[in-house]
């Protein structure tokens, strides 16, 4: 199973609409991906607690459906 | 013992505990294995955990720590992060100064 990168940015954009998300699919395959997204929620959130909340809006989709997202975020002014 | 006791004893007993897919020796993802790489450079010493062992510990430590993948690195019983954020502070060199702040030795620092 794999997912489209449309689907990943359509999950992330609706958590966070005010997200900036660049996503590259490293291996051509819809399988493995690369997404970095910046969103003013991430403010004053650790590391972890910002990529758990990206997975979070990934519905459970991360580590299912999904194997390998390379996940960089960070906080947007 | 449940797998939750397991990893809670784990963490407890072991100032760095690495769940991992496979062994240092012989890891079995591309993600374990970069982290077992960060490991070595920054020159730590931990226990690895092989999650494809034992599949309780492996769907326990997702619970345990809210987080969806392994690899998973805890540090004195608190979860640091996954591939993405260890190599994030690995380049940022943040990492050596995070085990040092920690306490805990690392021999390339």
């Amino acid at each position: 199973m794999a997912m489209q990168a449309g689907e990943i940015e359509q999950l992330i954009k609706e958590a966070f609409p005010d997200a900036e998300i660049k996503i590259t699919d490293l291996a051509g395959d819809n399988d493995h991906f690369a997404a970095m997204v910046t969103s003013s929620a991430f403010k004053g959130k650790t590391r972890v607690q910002q990529h758990q909340m990206v997975y979070d809006a990934l519905k459970g989709r991360m580590g299912g459906v999904l194997h390998a997202l390379s996940l960089q975020t960070a906080p947007k002014d | 013992m449940t797998a939750h006791d397991h990893i809670t004893a784990d963490i407890q007993e072991n100032d760095v505990v690495l769940y991992m897919k496979g062994t240092p020796v012989f890891p079995q993802c591309g993600f374990s294995s970069t982290v077992v790489q960060i490991l070595s450079n920054v020159g730590v010493k931990y226990k690895a955990v092989d999650v494809l062992k034992d599949a309780e510990i492996r769907q326990g430590i997702k619970e345990f720590s809210n987080w969806p993948t392994i690899p998973q690195l805890y540090v004195k019983g608190e979860f640091v992060g996954g591939c993405d954020i260890l190599r994030e502070m690995y380049e940022a060199d943040e990492l050596a100064p995070y085990f040092a702040e920690k306490g805990i030795a690392t021999q390339n620092a």
